[in-house]
């Protein structure tokens, strides 16, 4: 935030810090764009086979191995970025568009409404949410519009808790009241007072959520339960090359990493952003 | 007193089940939603119409979905959770045969990430601030943030594959000796140690950073008392509450890790089975294995509360 008045790092380790705090949005840019032109930069066609020995080491022609097909690894991540991210993007985005709705609408209208949706949401949360994503593949099945609907429905109570104590919070304001006494609807003084004043908690909701949902996602796909073959998303790629493992192949490892790098980057941004608390509370 | 604390138990206790109930009759709903039709989905495009509906008859499809609710609510309460679909065998019967190992597991890891995340989190606490601080607090972010199977696959990667200390795949059955116990947990529950540590010790951390920031401390140092008194005799007893509570809640995260686990290693337990269930539509079976696993779920997160309570003094006299 105040970085411009920063001494030159002291410490080797505030060093790392503030390099931290310049790279990891970078990080996060660059699977923004990969999700976007992947297919693009890849190197070489993601479902070709290459003239390649199955799970190759790291080699210049092949700079992250090749896989159980002796297909490209490097191109197969870039490729599955789409799936990885735009899927997660898709979900999160879905689960706090309907978290801050109903939140606003819970800390505006108040009363029986407040209670009923925050007693219903507060009890989904007690269903883990692996074992929810379980249930719902288990009963509708793997394709990307339900798995996208699934990660939000999971999702959408922490982010309903979350937002709603923050809109209550901004809701007890004088500025509201005024609103009210000025006869404003409901839907004004959700859309118009309340949110613009809570958009940073929001962004930063956002953020670990896309979290918690990448991961989810990953999970699944990890258990052949997510993303369907022949489209593959970072966690399918790390279950079709288990094979590999006892050969040590790169294959298996470097899909987990590109999803470690995305998610720990996000992490380290938010933290950056919105400062170390923000996260506090968040589940 | 007591009657205050008695009655908070009790509603915790009442709580605790109605909110199974509610999430067995979301489960019930979720696997009852689907359009298409279990009998028909079991016998194939061919079946005749005559074998359809008989199917429907003896699964209890023709039923009214109220009834078959309540009469399958009341089935779980008694511990009988219908059969297989895919094997026609009875669902208790094949959870009945695998808990063990799974709580074997879950056992051994509490054992190892109890005392390891206690020792991290109280340590960081004490020289809060400081380089081995933050590096913990790192630490457990990026814990938090990696995804079970990077860890597993690493921890096969370093200690299977390049030092060849433990096999791969875990086997059960030749356990006769200490070493072989060891070979073949050590990976799974290095794995599950890892995801459940890094929450422990962050929450400990909170909890004694609180403690030790309050006044009392202050005088005691003032007193002149050590560091280690101070942290032993002043700080931990009022930390216990908090501590136990995070302990429970952070256990509670073995659910989630344990389905990576078993499936990763292949080991023989109720979550393996559950992924198994998934990928054959088995419903009968996810139905109970899912129960089983929200009823453990919210059995730690009750126990975390009981321990709040029983701890906090503030609440003991509310």
């Amino acid at each position: 935030m105040s970085s411009t008045t920063l001494p030159v790092a002291r410490r080797p380790l505030a060093l790392l810090f503030s390099i931290g705090r310049l790279v990891m949005p970078a990080i996060v840019l660059f699977w923004l764009a990969m999700a976007f032109f992947g297919h693009w930069v890849a190197p070489y066609d993601p479902a070709g086979i290459q003239d390649a020995d199955l799970f190759e080491g790291i080699s210049r022609k092949f700079w992250l191995g090749t896989d159980y097909f002796g297909r490209d690894m490097l191109s197969r991540i870039l490729a599955g970025a789409r799936y990885t991210v735009g899927i997660s993007l898709m979900a999160t985005s879905l689960a706090v568009t309907a978290g801050v709705l109903l939140g606003l609408a819970a800390s505006a209208i108040g009363g029986f409404f407040d209670t009923a949706v925050s007693r219903f949401l507060d009890a989904l949360i007690s269903i883990p949410s692996k074992m929810f994503g379980l249930v719902l593949v288990a009963a509708f099945g793997a394709s990307i519009p339900v798995l996208v609907l699934t990660l939000a429905v999971i999702y959408l109570p922490g982010c309903y808790r979350i937002n709603r104590s923050v809109a209550v919070n901004v809701a007890a304001l004088d500025f509201v009241a005024v609103a009210r006494a000025r006869g404003e609807s409901t839907f004004y003084i959700m859309i118009r007072e309340i949110l613009p004043n809570m958009v940073g908690p929001v962004l930063a909701d956002f953020g670990l959520r896309f979290i918690y949902v990448v991961l989810l996602l990953s999970s699944l796909s990890f258990l052949g339960l997510g993303v369907q073959p022949p489209e593959a998303d970072w966690g399918s790629l790390v279950r079709e090359n288990m094979p590999g493992l006892p050969y040590g192949a790169p294959a298996v490892i470097m899909p987990a990493i590109a999803i470690a790098s995305l998610t720990i980057a996000v992490n380290l941004t938010i933290d950056s952003a919105f400062g170390r608390h923000a996260r506090e509370g968040v589940r | 007193m007591n009657a205050t604390i008695g009655r908070l138990l009790l509603t915790r206790l009442v709580a605790a089940i109605l909110t199974l109930w509610f999430v067995a009759t979301v489960v019930f709903v979720i696997t009852n939603l689907l359009p298409g039709d279990v009998a028909q989905e079991l016998l194939g495009q061919s079946a005749t119409p005559e074998a359809v509906a008989g199917l429907r008859k003896a699964l209890g499809l023709d039923l009214p979905p109220w009834q078959r609710y309540l009469e399958w609510l009341w089935n779980m309460v008694r511990g009988d959770a219908g059969r297989s679909l895919v094997n026609g065998s009875p669902v208790a019967g094949l959870i009945g045969s695998r808990l063990g190992n799974s709580l074997l597991l879950a056992g051994i890891t509490a054992l190892v990430a109890v005392p390891l995340a206690l020792a991290l989190g109280i340590t960081a606490a004490v020289h809060r601030g400081s380089v081995y601080d933050r590096i913990v607090g790192a630490g457990t972010v990026l814990a938090v943030s990696v995804p079970e199977f990077l860890v597993a696959s690493a921890a096969v990667l370093v200690f299977a594959v390049q030092l060849r200390w433990v096999p791969a795949l875990s086997q059960l059955g030749r356990l006769d000796s200490v070493l072989d116990v060891i070979r073949t947990f050590a990976l799974p529950v290095l794995t599950l140690t890892f995801v459940i540590v890094a929450q422990m010790a962050r929450m400990t951390r909170a909890a004694l950073v609180d403690v030790l920031s309050s006044s009392y401390i202050e005088m005691a140092r003032l007193k002149g008392a050590g560091q280690a008194r101070i942290v032993v005799w002043h700080a931990l007893p009022n930390a216990i509450g908090p501590i136990a509570n995070a302990i429970a809640f952070s256990l509670s995260f073995l659910l989630g890790g344990v389905i990576i686990v078993e499936t990763i290693f292949n080991y023989p337990g109720i979550a393996k089975l559950m992924v198994d269930g998934v990928s054959t539509r088995d419903l009968p079976l996810v139905q109970a294995c899912a129960m089983l696993f929200c009823g453990a779920y919210l059995l730690l997160v009750t126990m975390a509360d009981v321990a709040a309570i029983l701890a906090n003094p503030r609440l003991r006299h509310r």
